[in-house]
């Protein structure tokens, strides 16, 4: 049986089920998902943006659903003390995908902000749901869209209405818990009103140890001068797969900060498109990528200039060690129009042994003639001469390449406007450098 | 303290020292002169153990100990310190982690329990003063951005730090204005006792004077 067909079979014969425990603004998708599934089936290496990835492959095994929505006995609360110090946030669970709706903290979010399960939300606020579900992911040009669209049940659903800021951080932690291997569909929706401004930190953690497929669809709209930073942080172990498809949409004076970090994981795919859709708008987007033994990350990025005056800033570094094997694909696109364009795309790559292997390709298409673009990538290994003069002081050869390895991550966790995150973060790299455990305290493991 | 027997060394199959002889003891000061390209630098990277360096005959004793086995770290610990002739930039690792990192090494070979925070940030001050650097040292990367007078006194600040038995200082003096080879002549004269030797490599005869 090829790796689509046990999808397309499973879509058919669980269709009632799946719809049974979701709600109808998920439902309304899902056969025309499923079509398209069906004609895309999964990339092959053929197709340009998936070229690092065997995703047949990831997706062959037989993995467990909970289409039934059997309640995971599990108190995050408990079982899972991810703090950061310092860092005073709203903190969620979402265990699966399912948001975990007991025992919530008694965090005062502004009036009208939404912060829950997306299910729920479909239900409560379906016209809102309605509007933007599915609008940016669209089914009919990628696999993985599809498929999640088809599949997925619940997730989260934040929304900050016109001109409200929440001041205080949201921290959203996707815990994964299973007694088998498990396959989950997750869905992400946030919506930032005019002039709303939030600042989020999604944490990734897999508390089993048990093969976990995820498949994540983040649909992100940023409205009118409206103020986005989103921390993304994979920290799970090496039995996990994880496919995450994030859209952003910028409108007009809008800025967005979105930051990648992957700590620690088995397999991993991020894709990450932003379009500027109205003119002044702002986006940072950075990844850091920490991988050895036979870990794989695959960041493929588009920022798309589709309005003038914007500006975005790209910074993606990688540390290798072991047997990893990575990649890194991004395309800046300024289109016809978008005059006064200033985009700048780095990626560097540091690389620990002889077989860590990073593919490489940053890319520039330019239809505009008044912009100032540069896109760029450095492959190198650690200096030899900053190596003996730490080693001439006496710090031990190990102990000089993690501090070396370390500086040249800094500069990316140095983006990080939140100074506690900034903080945890350092210590968490460092930790991770030195090979202990790279887990938060409370996490049952982390291999 | 210092014992070097007929050693032969070569860089990239090129063999630049033949043969070399010296003994140090403690509380002397060797000057080493001679033109470009005599092998001055080779001889102090052979005895710190510059791995870009083979020795192909030859022993350096160092306090009783045959050295050329050990790791450049270990022969660190031991207590040999190269102030080197072009200091070497470290964009991103702080002056802070980086003394803290290498004392902390010396300490556990020593056998001594890593520095408190707060004592160590104490010495940081101390020593600094000796050489005349500013407080922002401590949050700047190694050598980033550090002028020629600034590096070399910096190589004297780590030696403070890190207290050395043996020294070698490879052209300290080289590219200095009088006042900071002031500040590095009489920072490096403090840092002597009886128990402590030196090695300067040089290529003027008049600047160790001062």
């Amino acid at each position: 049986m090829s790796a689509e067909q046990q999808y397309i079979e499973l879509y058919q014969e669980t269709k009632g089920m799946l719809c049974r425990h979701s709600a109808q603004p998920l439902n309304a998708l899902r056969e025309q998902a499923f079509e398209d599934f069906k004609q895309l089936g999964f990339p092959t290496r053929k197709v340009e943006r998936y070229k690092y990835t065997d995703v047949a492959e990831a997706f062959a095994p037989n993995y467990g659903l909970n289409l039934n929505r059997i309640a995971i006995p599990v108190n995050p609360y408990e079982v899972f003390k991810c703090d950061v110090p310092n860092l005073s946030t709203s903190l969620y669970f979402v265990v699966n995908d399912q948001f975990y709706d007991k025992a919530l903290p008694s965090a005062q979010l502004p009036e009208g902000v939404i912060v829950g399960s997306l299910k729920d939300a479909a239900d409560t606020h379906p016209e809102l749901v309605k509007k933007y579900y599915g609008t940016l992911a669209r089914t009919s040009k990628d696999a993985i869209n599809a498929l999640n669209t088809m599949l997925c049940q619940d997730g989260l659903f934040v929304y900050v209405p016109k001109n409200v800021i929440v001041e205080r951080p949201i921290q959203i932690v996707n815990v994964l818990r299973s007694d088998v291997d498990l396959m989950v569909n997750r869905r992400v929706l946030i919506v930032l009103e005019q002039g709303a401004s939030v600042k989020m930190l999604f944490c990734d953690h897999a508390i089993d140890d048990r093969n976990f497929l995820t498949t994540q669809v983040i649909e992100t709209y940023v409205g009118e001068n409206a103020h986005l930073e989103l921390y993304e942080l994979e920290e799970t172990h090496v039995k996990n797969t994880r496919f995450s498809n994030m859209y952003a949409d910028q409108q007009t004076y809008s800025t967005a900060v979105l930051d990648n970090i992957t700590l620690h994981n088995g397999m991993t795919r991020n894709r990450t498109d932003l379009t500027l859709s109205g003119e002044y708008a702002e986006t940072t987007l950075n990844g850091l990528v920490i991988a050895d033994k036979e870990q794989q990350v695959d960041n493929n990025t588009l920022i798309d200039h589709k309005a003038a005056h914007c500006q975005s800033n790209q910074l993606y570094k990688y540390v290798l060690d072991d047997k990893a094997r990575c990649a890194f694909a991004g395309r800046v696109l300024v289109r016809e129009g978008a005059q006064q364009t200033t985009s700048q795309e780095t990626n560097a790559n540091l690389l620990g042994s002889k077989e860590a292997r990073i593919y490489t390709q940053p890319m520039l298409e330019i239809y505009a003639d008044d912009v100032k673009c540069s896109h760029g990538s450095t492959v190198g290994q650690l200096g030899e001469q900053a190596m003996f003069y730490m080693r001439q002081r006496g710090i031990p050869y190990d102990e000089a390449r993690m501090l070396l390895k370390f500086a040249f991550a800094a500069d990316v966790l140095q983006t990080i406007k939140l100074d506690a995150l900034h903080d945890r973060l350092n210590y968490l790299v460092d930790k991770r450098f030195r090979g202990e455990l790279s887990k938060c305290e409370g996490c049952k493991m982390c291999k | 303290m210092l014992e070097i027997k007929n050693l032969h060394a070569s860089v990239n199959g090129k063999e630049i020292l033949k043969g070399i002889n010296l003994v140090i003891n403690d509380g002397e000061v060797h000057a080493v002169m001679g033109t470009n390209g005599a092998g001055k630098s080779t001889l102090s990277n052979v005895i710190v153990g510059n791995p870009a360096y083979e020795v192909t005959e030859g022993e350096i004793i160092f306090n009783g100990k045959n050295i050329l086995d050990m790791k450049p770290e270990e022969r660190a610990q031991e207590g040999i310190f190269l102030s080197f002739q072009q200091p070497v930039e470290i964009p991103g690792v702080s002056m802070t982690n980086f003394m803290r990192a290498a004392l902390n090494a010396k300490r556990k070979h020593q056998g001594l329990e890593p520095l408190p925070a707060g004592e160590f940030l104490k010495l940081m001050r101390e020593k600094r003063k000796i050489v005349e650097l500013d407080s922002k040292l401590a949050n700047r990367s190694v050598n980033e951005g550090f002028s020629g007078g600034e590096k070399k006194r910096n190589e004297i600040f780590q030696m403070a730090m890190l207290e050395p038995t043996f020294s070698i200082l490879d052209e300290t003096d080289s590219g200095l204005d009088v006042d900071a080879l002031r500040i590095v002549a009489e920072g490096f004269n403090k840092l002597r006792t009886p128990q402590t030797s030196a090695m300067v490599i040089t290529t003027t005869s008049d600047c160790w004077t001062t």
